[in-house]
């Protein structure tokens, strides 16, 4: 019989995240978003990045292609050139978004295209026992900064903006109904869209918990905040540093042409349905 | 005359000097010779010494020789680099150059041209370079009709004027010669043939792309692959193929590996140095079982090294680099029509076989100018293997993307079917493709990939033996170090028994060909252009065999027909 909850994203395979993991929020949260969009598993393609996130490529029913740490943007980014009719979302966390493979984030957001990156931000290394990453604050005690962390961090949705996202918004793992909201409009939204996903590491964060994750963030009033302006998307990304407070939901979003839209060769069957029948390379020659 | 020709043209770098010796090249190539182009230059855009030589004969030629017959000096410095280079009986084009160091080469005809004066009467000072080419065309016997429509070829976008007045430069050059009584070296103009090309190994290679089918190149510049980019670029809206400039080499092969993971043939390039950074993904290609082809044109390393210059010092790192063990493809080929038919077997193997397949290159072949004969456009037909279908799929009902199977190779369903869901897994998977570390599938995944060596290696064609079958030396080398032993021994002719082994798919290693060739050999010389002879390491560890006598050049510079004749003669 057929399937039509979003249980039908869910594999043979149950999570294996430490309980009260951030990761189950964001996992129900993502399969409630593609169900709601009337997506089916094949019409999706995820790539993960490595860690805890990045293990959700086997309990999640798409088509998933499991990458390398900091690398879950380029395969993306060729699987929607090469079948535009996919549903392409990388999942990362802020170890691969942020750390090692910020270039990719920084330029698939300047050249906008048609991809959603999910990043499960819990502010460590996990799945390696908690050392800091690029949006540990300041100060912090982990494995690898005994003396407290020395550096800034960084700033991921300002970022994103200053690169040129055109959708840019901050979710919450443990607040399932408003972030399956932001992943529909992110998928749906045409062009590159950046959901930053703050995520309690109940193992190895005991500074950023549920409680006080709780205790700083609120939502953004669509009716009171449009998120059309960059300046005010800034402003709003960096509110955090200015008063404590993490404001979530969509911070920007703006109408842009897609990467491919503008490649003339994209524009019939996608490039994996192109005929390799009757190829004449040396014909104009 | 059937002497051979070698033609160099030497000036600072924005003179123009490898267009200037390209539309020399293609005017002999319409006319009928052969030719080979190399150039040399440094890593600047303006300035430093840049140098095209071309050697044409009515017959094959494949590679550089050190002596040359016409030196065309637009600066001093040319003349100071390469006048010791001349033949006895060779002429020097210059402008007033001071030539008393070549004073001594005998027989030297001194052709002092006032070029810069000709230009300026022909219409602009830009058109020296071509003034000294119409003198180069008087000296060679030739008229200038052949050449002017090369003119109009290249500058025929710059306008009616600009190619005016490059024919007027050309003329002006031509007749000043006629004021010298200079033996003419050429005189056939038979016309070259149908079919025949005149392309640089890149440029081969990335027609050879376009006929395998290939739909996406996602690379990052890097010379000498450069160029692979730059005509796919051009062609891309009339092949439906995507050229994706991207941020790195990382991204370039990740970007490669995402659209071949949905079925599209799809490839990166790079050098070295750009390799070096995509080694962590090539090994998700592996264990992914995802057909991918990597260009990879070597140059002169490691590190920055010497940009633009040659060598053959990645041949061992192609064959190990990344962690962990798995099989693949790495093809050589020995020059620009190997590189347009192997380049579309790499695509046929990588997705029969389901890996990795590394292209190997170096700036000798990606940027030498080669005489392409009887290229064959459809004799490497294009394979698609390894697909599964919807209603194949939906009766299976309980598809496993790694299945083990007798050869390894299992189907591979494509992101979008309906039946076939599954994860393209980097961790070590079970069939179906769900993470594992259980010792037992981890053997098993593991066997499951090298089964496919067997019948890699039966179906990756043997090293080719050139010359008799019996020889009193046996010469062994890989890639593009062919054109130089080819030439080399056609020059030897036939008075000495020398044969050559050529390797081109080099791994798997061909081990049961090249012991049983070196079995039967009297003596052998491994020439290769690097420092350590590490394809003749390779035969050791494959073989057994030591080979003893290894001739190595390793300045950045290709081997020159002379000095490959002059260790062969060592050894008979």
């Amino acid at each position: 019989m057929a399937v039509v909850s979003a249980a039908k994203f869910n594999t043979s395979i149950s999570p294996t995240w430490c309980p009260g993991c951030g990761n189950y929020g964001i996992w129900a949260a993502l399969k409630q978003a593609l169900f709601e969009l009337n997506l089916e598993p094949h019409q999706v393609l995820i790539s993960y990045d490595i860690g805890c996130c990045g293990n959700g490529a086997n309990f999640t029913r798409t088509y998933a292609f499991h990458s390398l740490h900091g690398r879950a943007i380029p395969p993306a980014v060729g699987a929607k050139l090469g079948n535009k009719n996919l549903v392409v979302i990388a999942v990362i966390g802020d170890g691969g978004a942020y750390g090692e493979g910020i270039q990719h984030l920084i330029h698939s957001a300047r050249y906008n295209v048609d991809i959603t990156v999910l990043v499960h931000n819990n502010q460590r290394f996990s799945l390696t026992t908690g050392q800091a990453t690029a949006t540990t604050p300041s100060k912090t005690v982990t494995p690898t900064t005994p003396f407290g962390e020395i550096k800034k961090p960084i700033n991921p949705l300002l970022l994103s903006l200053d690169s040129g996202a055109s959708f840019v918004a901050r979710g919450f793992a443990n607040d399932g109904q408003h972030l399956a909201e932001l992943i529909k409009a992110a998928v749906k939204h045409q062009g590159f869209s950046h959901v930053d996903i703050l995520q309690p590491c109940v193992s190895f964060n005991k500074e950023n918990t549920n409680e006080w994750y709780r205790s700083v963030i609120y939502k953004l009033d669509s009716h009171k905040y449009k998120a059309d302006n960059l300046l005010r998307a800034k402003e709003k990304a960096e509110e955090f540093e200015q008063n404590g407070k993490l404001p979530i939901g969509i911070l920007y979003q703006q109408e842009r042409e897609t990467y491919e839209s503008q490649i003339p060769q994209l524009a019939g069957e996608p490039l994996c349905r192109q005929s390799l029948e009757g190829i004449d390379c040396l014909a104009k020659l | 005359m059937d002497k051979e020709v070698a033609i160099k043209i030497g000036g600072e770098a924005g003179f123009g000097i490898k267009v200037s010796g390209l539309i020399l090249g293609k005017t002999l190539f319409n006319a009928g010779f052969k030719v080979f182009g190399y150039s040399e230059y440094p890593s600047l855009i303006r300035g430093g010494h840049n140098t095209y030589q071309l050697n044409t004969a009515k017959n094959d030629v494949f590679s550089v020789t050190k002596k040359i017959d016409i030196l065309v000096a637009l600066n001093q410095e040319s003349l100071e680099l390469h006048g010791q280079e001349l033949n006895n009986g060779g002429v020097v084009i210059h402008d007033g150059l001071d030539i008393k160091d070549i004073k001594d080469i005998k027989d030297i005809k001194d052709i002092n041209i006032n070029l810069m004066d000709l230009a300026e009467k022909a219409g602009g000072a830009l058109t020296r370079n071509i003034v000294a080419l119409g003198a180069v065309m008087n000296i060679l016997g030739m008229d200038l009709q052949l050449f002017n429509q090369e003119l109009e070829r290249e500058f025929g976008d710059k306008g009616v004027k600009v190619v005016a007045m490059d024919k007027k430069a050309a003329r002006l050059g031509y007749d000043y010669l006629k004021k010298f009584k200079i033996g003419a070296y050429l005189k056939k103009e038979a016309g070259s043939k149908a079919g025949d090309y005149i392309m640089t190994a890149n440029e081969a290679t990335a027609q050879g792309m376009i006929q395998a089918g290939c739909k996406l190149y996602a690379a990052y510049p890097m010379t000498p692959a450069t160029s692979i980019m730059h005509v796919l670029s051009a062609k891309q809206c009339d092949h439906h193929l995507v050229v994706h400039q991207t941020e790195d080499e990382i991204s370039a092969i990740g970007t490669a590996i995402g659209a071949a993971a949905v079925g599209v043939r799809a490839a990166t390039g790079t050098s070295g140095g750009g390799f070096a950074l995509m080694v962590e993904t090539l090994g998700l290609a592996a264990i992914t079982e995802t057909p991918l082809v990597i260009i990879e044109s070597q140059r002169t390393a490691p590190a920055t090294g010497l940009p633009t210059w040659t060598e053959q010092g990645d041949l061992q790192f192609m064959i190990r680099a990344s962690p962990g063990e798995f099989p693949r493809f790495v093809i050589a080929p020995g020059d620009a029509l190997e590189a347009f038919y192997m380049i579309q077997e790499a695509f046929n193997l990588a997705e029969k076989f389901q890996l990795p397949v590394i292209f190997l290159l170096d700036k000798l072949l990606s940027e030498s100018d080669f005489v392409l004969e009887n290229i064959e456009q459809h004799k490497v037909k294009i394979k698609r293997e390894g697909f599964i279908n919807d209603n194949e799929l939906e009766r299976m009902r309980d598809y496993k993307r790694y299945e083990l199977t007798k050869n390894g190779i299992s189907k591979r369903a494509l992101p979008g079917q309906l039946a076939g869901v599954h994860v393209i897994n980097s961790d070590e998977h079970d069939e179906y493709g769900y993470s594992t570390e259980a010792s037992d599938m981890r053997t098993k995944m593991m066997d499951k990939r090298f089964k496919k060596l067997e019948q890699m290696m039966a179906e990756a064609p043997e090293p080719q033996l050139y010359g008799p079958r019996n020889a009193d030396l046996t010469v062994v080398a890989w890639g593009s170090v062919k054109g130089a032993v080819i030439d080399a021994l056609r020059e030897i002719g036939d008075k000495y028994s020398v044969n050559f082994l050529h390797l081109t798919y080099i791994w798997p290693f061909p081990a049961k060909r090249v012991k049983k060739v070196l079995e039967s050999a009297k003596n052998v010389l491994l020439v290769e252009n690097n420092k350590t002879g590490q394809l003749a390491d390779l035969i050791r560890q494959e073989t057994g065999f030591e080979l003893k006598n290894r001739f190595l050049k390793y300045d950045g510079r290709p081997f020159f027909r002379e000095e490959v004749i002059k260790e062969i003669k060592k050894y008979i």
